[in-house]
């Protein structure tokens, strides 16, 4: 029997953590993720966790730490964000590099500078080439669901790849919802036993784990990297079903809400998109045809399956809550822009950049956004691809 | 007493076929510390010489299991690896009865500069573990640029002797007093130089339960540009005339391991190598002499300590 | 050596070769020095297997009985750490024939 808690978004990551027990958990303190590592101490400290707890010096430990702990031959966790992740960097891509299934809870939030603690996605969408499995979470039921599933695709074998899971700094992090958590053991039974691939702890058969690659074999490895997360799809599509199956509630790469014979549609990610359903109710109730698609997987991109509900649509808004400097739109915009290009059929589509710093978007928001939208299907005319939300100009 | 007669019979855990330069310092230091433990070993290594020169894919002169992530992390790489162990032992997923030893490794470079912090924690943490700092005053890999192990006149690639520059100005970090101060069971320096000593410390080393230190004076004939057969004569040099004492530090308590009758000058150390030969022109003759004051109180220093050590 | 394609190297950026590197002969280095043993001033020592970088020192049972010439490196080391008045290692010339200088 499942029950209901009232959890903040960081419990709930937590509590996942506890029911599935890593091996070893290695963590550095860092706001807005800070009370994961203080719950998961106190599980450690009530014995309600069997796994080692080790609070490195840094993130950049952290991380090393979790990197030898994996090649050692078992399941490992962190947790952090914001300038964390950020002191993480090259440990992630070395992660990614040497296949190891490490789980990270991401509290999404800004980067300096200016130093601000407050929920946006510059810091994951920073790392979205470092090679690691890409989940957002709308509220702390998904927190908690995602997390769950993220040690199950990461350590598939045809997978072999880090996964984190993003929730919104205490948009999410810190609000409390009533959640339902599953029983103990049917957790312990989903994520299943942890398989060893060459651990290094099994000392009768010697490896050089990470030795240098010259020119002739750098581009191979690499290659052989990228492969394990082009395997992810179909993991994170049967694990999402399965977990359907087992719980209730059913996860695919992305959400559509009210799609079916919108006209225009909203592309938001995270707590966002909490907001934006009630927006597109309302618009809904006046009689307009507005839809929304709220990406859960942004690595490996479902560009097809996005694409193909897309396609039909007159008029796109991508609302991406970070921002690229100098590039053709933010990261979600051109990603999704990009997955429309081979589409004869397309529509037109506009980017803006809100939320970030943990500004707020509010219903009136999306509705401006919808509006806008309205406007360009009608017109046919895109006059301002890129923009902001709730900026003062 | 572990004879080297002895110890030759024990199999290689690093082997031939490695890139190290002619004379290079780390493979001797290897051949004593890996056989300190008969017990399986897994190794950490930061970046650097000795990374690169043994793991060139596909081929790997390590003959246990090693791993690299990159070069400030060795020691938290290593904690990793022993984290594991202790979770899998306590979890039942292997033998209570397996013993496994942890050593990470990096140089200087690695160790005292942008590895400190990471081997800092991992020693305030108390993980069971090695770490062997092998030290040869330079960034050696990247061509010799100067570290905080890079001692007062050398001239390195970023601290060049020049017209205006006598090399390097600042003093070396003290690392192995900073690692003692951090409280751990054991931390000691060591010379190739003098074999027996290394081999002991380095059993020593893995045999105490926490963190140990190992701070291990490397031969380097490429950056200390001497002539490269000739390194015993040096390594034992750096031991006579006090630059690099051999002492260690066993649950806070100093002692030093080996005293030379008579303190050679400095400048027999200085001498042979290519790195301190603007050292012997006259408008640097204070900089020799500044060498040696530092080197004198330091030594004073180290006694003092060991002697305080003895009182108690 | 046939190098992997991308689909045939081990998960992992992993090397499962333990000690591979015998392969390079590191003896390829040497530029016209080399030591030369001679058996019966040797006193077994060890010296010259402890000082050798390379693991050029022959050693059979409890013996050191030769030079490695596939590992040396001629840096003289071995000769340097002999103990002996009348060395059991010394360094002599080497012609250079570069038609030997392949890895095997």
């Amino acid at each position: 029997m499942s029950t209901l808690k009232t959890l903040n978004g960081n419990q709930s990551v937590a509590e996942a953590a506890r029911q599935i027990d890593p091996d070893v958990v290695a963590a550095y303190p860092i706001t807005p993720s800070t009370s994961i590592v203080e719950t998961i101490a106190k599980f450690k400290a009530d014995g309600l966790i069997t796994g080692e707890f080790v609070c490195p010096e840094s993130e950049h430990s952290a991380m090393s730490l979790c990197i030898g702990a994996a090649s050692g031959g078992g399941r490992v966790m962190t947790a952090t964000g914001s300038q964390g992740l950020a002191l993480m960097w090259e440990m992630l891509y070395i992660a990614a590099g040497l296949r190891l299934p490490i789980v990270a809870g991401i509290v999404n939030r800004s980067l300096s500078a200016p130093i601000n603690i407050h929920g946006d996605h510059s810091d994951t969408m920073g790392a979205r080439d470092s090679g690691w499995i890409q989940i957002y979470s709308e509220n702390c039921q998904e927190a908690y669901d995602n997390f769950i599933q993220a040690f199950r695709i990461a350590e598939h074998l045809d997978v072999r790849t880090p996964a984190l899971v993003g929730l919104d700094g205490f948009i999410i992090s810190h609000s409390l919802e009533g959640i339902q958590v599953e029983d103990d053991e049917k957790i312990k039974k989903f994520a299943g036993e942890y398989k060893p691939v060459y651990p290094m702890l099994d000392t009768d058969q010697k490896k050089t784990v990470g030795p240098i690659d010259f020119t002739d074999y750098y581009f191979e490895h690499k290659r052989n990297q990228i492969e394990g997360i082009e395997n992810a799809p179909k993991v994170i599509e049967e694990v999402g079903k399965e977990f359907g199956k087992e719980f209730g509630r059913e996860y695919g790469f992305f959400e559509e809400y009210r799609t079916d014979d919108a006209e225009v549609c909203i592309v938001v990610m995270s707590s966002a998109a909490g907001t934006c359903k009630d927006a597109v109710d309302e618009l809904r109730n006046q009689g307009k045809k507005v839809g929304l698609l709220k990406p859960r997987v942004f690595r490996p991109f479902p560009h097809r399956k996005i694409a193909e509900v897309l396609k039909r649509m007159k008029a796109v808004a991508v609302l991406d809550r970070s921002s690229s400097p100098g590039a053709f739109g933010a990261p979600l915009f051109t990603e999704i822009r990009s997955a429309l290009y081979d589409y004869p059929e397309r529509p037109k589509i506009v980017n803006y950049v809100y939320g970030l710093g943990g500004r707020d978007i509010k219903g009136e928001h999306f509705k401006e956004v919808a509006s806008k939208l309205e406007r360009i299907a009608k017109t046919g005319k895109v006059e301002e691809i890129y923009g902001y939300i709730n900026l003062r100009e | 007493m572990a004879k080297l007669k002895d110890l030759a019979q024990m199999e290689d855990r690093l082997v031939a076929g490695h890139g190290m330069c002619l004379g290079c310092g780390i493979p001797l230091i290897m051949k004593i510390v890996l056989r300190a433990t008969e017990d399986p070993l897994i190794v950490a290594n930061a970046t650097g010489c000795l990374e690169v020169c043994t793991t060139i894919f596909p081929r790997t002169s390590w003959n246990i299991s090693w791993v690299h992530s990159a070069f400030e992390n060795a020691a938290s790489t290593i904690a990793g690896v022993e984290s594991m162990y202790q979770a899998l032992k306590k979890k039942g997923r292997i033998p209570q009865d397996k013993k496994v030893k942890f050593l990470g490794i990096g140089g200087d470079g690695g160790t005292y500069d942008i590895g400190l912090q990471a081997l800092s924690g991992a020693m305030e943490r108390g993980h069971d573990i090695v770490y062997l700092c092998y030290d040869n005053n330079a960034y050696a890999n990247t061509g010799g640029q100067r570290s905080s192990a890079t001692p007062v006149g050398a001239s390195a690639t970023t601290s060049p002797s020049g017209t205006q520059s006598p090399g390097k100005l600042q003093r070396r970090k003290d690392l192995t007093k900073v690692m003692a101060a951090h409280g751990i069971p054991y931390a000691a320096q060591a010379s190739p130089g003098r074999w027996k000593d290394l081999y002991n410390k380095a059993k020593k080393a893995f045999e105490v339960e926490g963190p140990a230190f190992l701070n291990v004076l490397c031969l380097c004939p490429t950056e200390w540009k001497y002539d490269e057969a000739k390194g015993l004569q040096l390594a034992q040099d750096a031991v006579d005339t006090c630059v690099w004492p051999l002492y260690e530090v066993e649950n806070g308590k100093y002692k030093i391991n080996y005293k030379p009758r008579k303190k050679k000058p400095i400048t027999e150390w200085l001498k042979p190598q290519g790195r301190f030969r603007h050292l012997f022109k006259e408008e640097n003759a204070s900089v020799i002499q500044r060498i040696q004051k530092e080197i004198d109180e330091e030594w004073e220093e180290l006694n003092r300590l060991a002697g305080f050590s003895q009182q108690k | 050596m046939k190098k992997e394609t991308w689909k045939e190297l081990t998960l992992g950026t992993i090397n499962l070769n333990a000690g591979n590197s015998v392969q390079n002969l590191t003896g390829t280095w040497r530029s016209g020095k080399k030591p030369q043993f001679i058996e019966d001033k040797c006193i077994q020592c060890f010296f010259c297997w402890l000082y050798c970088p390379h693991h050029a020192i022959e050693v059979q049972g409890e013996e050191v009985k030769g030079i490695k010439y596939d590992y040396c490196t001629g840096c003289g080391m071995c000769s340097e750490v002999c103990p002996p008045k009348e060395k059991a290692i010394v360094m002599v010339k080497e012609e250079i024939k570069l038609a030997e200088r392949s890895s095997k």
